[in-house]
């Protein structure tokens, strides 16, 4: 079994941490991920920066860009994890546009992946029929699971579908917007969360966009799996640096 | 074989729609709605009134006997330069403006590098009464003032792009991340033929009253409605797909495309997208775009901002693989001079993109006979600035 399918039958609510792999050094990337997973964080999102994020808000924009000005590129990432599961054990998905992983060439991708240990994929402009017309099969074949978003303007059909073609989790994106918004989660965000609890999919689901703090971690768990932070810890690696990351997951899970 | 769009959205390899889910819904029904609305007769009538009585079409298909003389061939102009707000865009805007409306939005969303595609979205937001906010690089802003405050008087709101770059490529980015925190009541009106399916095609159809013109047009003065070659400037490419489109499949025609060089191909600053390009992702689209090894998107260089894009539309990298069109590379001093040139043999200045075109004739060979229409997709008066400081006036 997947270690992102084992992790999705543990009976808790799952707190899934983004970060810009490169920043903020070049080199950092294999302590943020030792030391989110020692504080207790689930899941990881491994972002490989790229140079025109279309989903992404200013904060990932700017870690993307220094990552990139840092010298962060794909064969470098690969290195830095390569001894990675002699560490680590929860589970590790890379988080991309497609444009950066067309150019390594998908299949050469997909193998490294799965000789490091990475679990899934989540690629935001990789459509779904694309994926599942071309690259399935290869995914499927080095245990890579593709993670689809999902937002409140998807239509039941759609949802359905990506549903029946995935093998993870189901990523809801909590508004329409870019990454890092503030909203909070009122009435419209709960009874988004609720109708699509209602739909009974096969694939748990867990929450992004928008979560940055215990209270509307808890407010987004109410109905769903678990929750994704991305903008929110990246602020918090900027003004605290590396060494402080346990404060930032205690502060979501204390 | 056709090179139109195929009905999933591609040209060849190229094309398709490779966007983030969040604008799934407003892409498709884009998708679903584009060709119904554009066949409707009451919106073809709308579109054919503001194209004659408010952007003065057809615009004249104009032999010009002293820069036929000089190249010794049959050369005729396009003149999209005097279309209202002085290129070609506007033919574009005017159709998704009107496609908006049927959308029932009520909320324009721009990118503009040069300004000109700005301006013509303002224009016909004025006219349709409908809020207009224009993404802009901050580096452009400082570059084209003018074209800034035209959009204000408009009533549009300039929006700087203050991420990467901060050109053409990032205001569209932001015009994108715009659109997926306003999907409800928000149209995207794209400048070029590039971008996810249907754009690419659905700015080129809007565009392609370039080419019928052409046909009917030189049919009166030559009796023939295939010219021997059609040439055109290619940054995103929407002149070159307009005055292209009703040839694309009449291989009689051949279809020379022009791109920006800067300061020469191999100098590093350069935007011939197709030469310096390699398949990738860009904006929503497969296409040829300038890239790291690393699948980076770099940033091109020209002197005409029109130029300055790191794709190229589908179509076009559909066109430059299967060799269906002639690409050639023009750098900034052979654009220059050929602006200087047009000017003075026809009393006509162009904008720097169009003088692109305009530069093959130095290097390129016709017959004497032969009929090379030339799209003269925009006039010079927004590129004062950069002939004053270019050539010391």
């Amino acid at each position: 079994m997947n270690r992102i399918q084992a992790k999705l039958k543990e009976n808790k609510k799952l707190l899934s941490i983004y970060f810009s792999a490169g920043y903020p050094a070049l080199n950092d990337t294999v302590e943020i991920i030792q030391r989110l997973e020692n504080s207790g964080v689930d899941m990881i999102e491994i972002g490989l920066p790229f140079s025109d994020p279309l989903a992404d808000g200013p904060t990932i924009q700017d870690s993307s860009t220094r990552a990139l000005n840092n010298g962060m590129h794909t064969e470098l990432l690969f290195d830095q994890l390569k001894d990675i599961r002699k560490s680590v054990s929860i589970p590790l998905i890379i988080m991309g546009y497609f444009n950066p992983m067309l150019q390594y060439g998908v299949a050469a991708f997909c193998q490294k992946c799965e000789a490091i240990g990475i679990d899934g994929f989540i690629i935001p402009d990789l459509p779904a029929e694309v994926y599942h017309e071309e690259y399935k099969t290869l995914f499927d074949q080095h245990g890579l699971l593709n993670i689809f978003l999902i937002t409140p303007q998807t239509s039941e059909a759609r949802i359905r579908y990506m549903d029946s073609i995935s093998d993870g989790f189901i990523y809801m994106v909590s508004s329409a917007s870019t990454t890092g918004a503030q909203g909070g989660f009122g009435d419209i965000q709960q009874n988004y969360f609720k109708r699509i609890e209602r739909m009974k999919l096969k694939n748990p689901q867990i929450v992004g966009f928008g979560i940055s703090n215990k209270n509307n971690f808890e407010q987004a768990t109410a109905h769903t799996k678990g929750a994704i932070i991305g903008s929110a810890f990246i602020n918090h690696l900027t003004n605290k640096g590396v060494q402080k990351i346990d404060d930032f997951v205690r502060g979501i899970l204390g | 074989m056709s090179y139109h769009v195929n009905d999933k959205g591609y040209y060849g390899q190229f094309g398709g729609a490779f966007i983030p889910e969040m604008l799934y819904p407003n892409i498709e029904e884009l998708r679903q709605q584009y060709l119904k609305i554009m066949s409707e007769s009451d919106f073809k009538a709308e579109f054919d009134q503001l194209l004659k009585h408010y952007v003065g079409r057809p615009t004249p298909l104009y032999f010009a006997k002293r820069f036929s003389e000089k190249y010794k061939t049959k050369i005729y102009f396009k003149r999209e330069d005097l279309c209202h707000t002085g290129a070609h865009k506007v033919n574009n805007t005017i159709g998704q403006i009107l496609m908006a409306k049927r959308l029932g939005k009520t909320r324009i969303i721009a990118e503009t590098g040069a300004g000109q595609h700005g301006v013509a979205t303002a224009t016909v937001c004025a006219l349709a009464g409908l809020e207009c906010i224009v993404y802009m690089g901050e580096i452009d802003i400082a570059r084209q003032a003018p074209n800034v405050a035209r959009m204000k008087m408009l009533g549009a709101e300039v929006r700087p792009a203050t991420s990467g770059s901060k050109t053409l490529k990032d205001a569209t980015n932001e015009a994108i991340r715009d659109w997926i925190n306003n999907p409800e009541n928000t149209h995207y009106i794209i400048g070029s033929a590039v971008g996810p399916h249907p754009y690419p095609d659905m700015v080129s159809r809007f565009q392609s009253v370039v080419s019928d013109e052409i046909k009917w047009q030189l049919n009166a003065v030559e009796g023939t409605s295939s010219p021997d070659y059609v040439v055109a400037c290619v940054g995103g490419g929407s002149n070159a797909a307009g005055a292209y489109y009703h040839f694309l499949d009449d291989e009689r025609v051949g279809l020379i495309a022009v791109e920006a060089a800067g300061k020469g191909v191999d100098t590093g600053q350069s935007a011939a997208t197709s030469i310096l390009g390699k398949e990738g992702i860009i904006h929503g689209s497969k296409t040829l775009l300038m890239q790291t090894k690393d699948g980076q998107i770099t940033e091109p260089y020209s002197i005409s901002a029109g130029l300055d894009y790191p794709g190229v539309g589908p179509m076009h990298a559909h066109l430059y693989t299967t060799k269906r069109a002639q690409f050639i590379p023009v750098t900034d001093d052979e654009a220059m001079t050929a602006g200087l040139t047009l000017s003075q043999l026809e009393g006509i200045i162009p904008a720097i993109e169009t003088a692109h075109a305009f530069a093959i004739f130095e290097t390129k060979t016709f017959n004497p006979d032969d009929i090379v229409v030339v799209c003269l997709s925009g006039r010079g008066d927004k590129d004062l600035n950069t002939y004053i400081d270019y050539f010391k006036l």
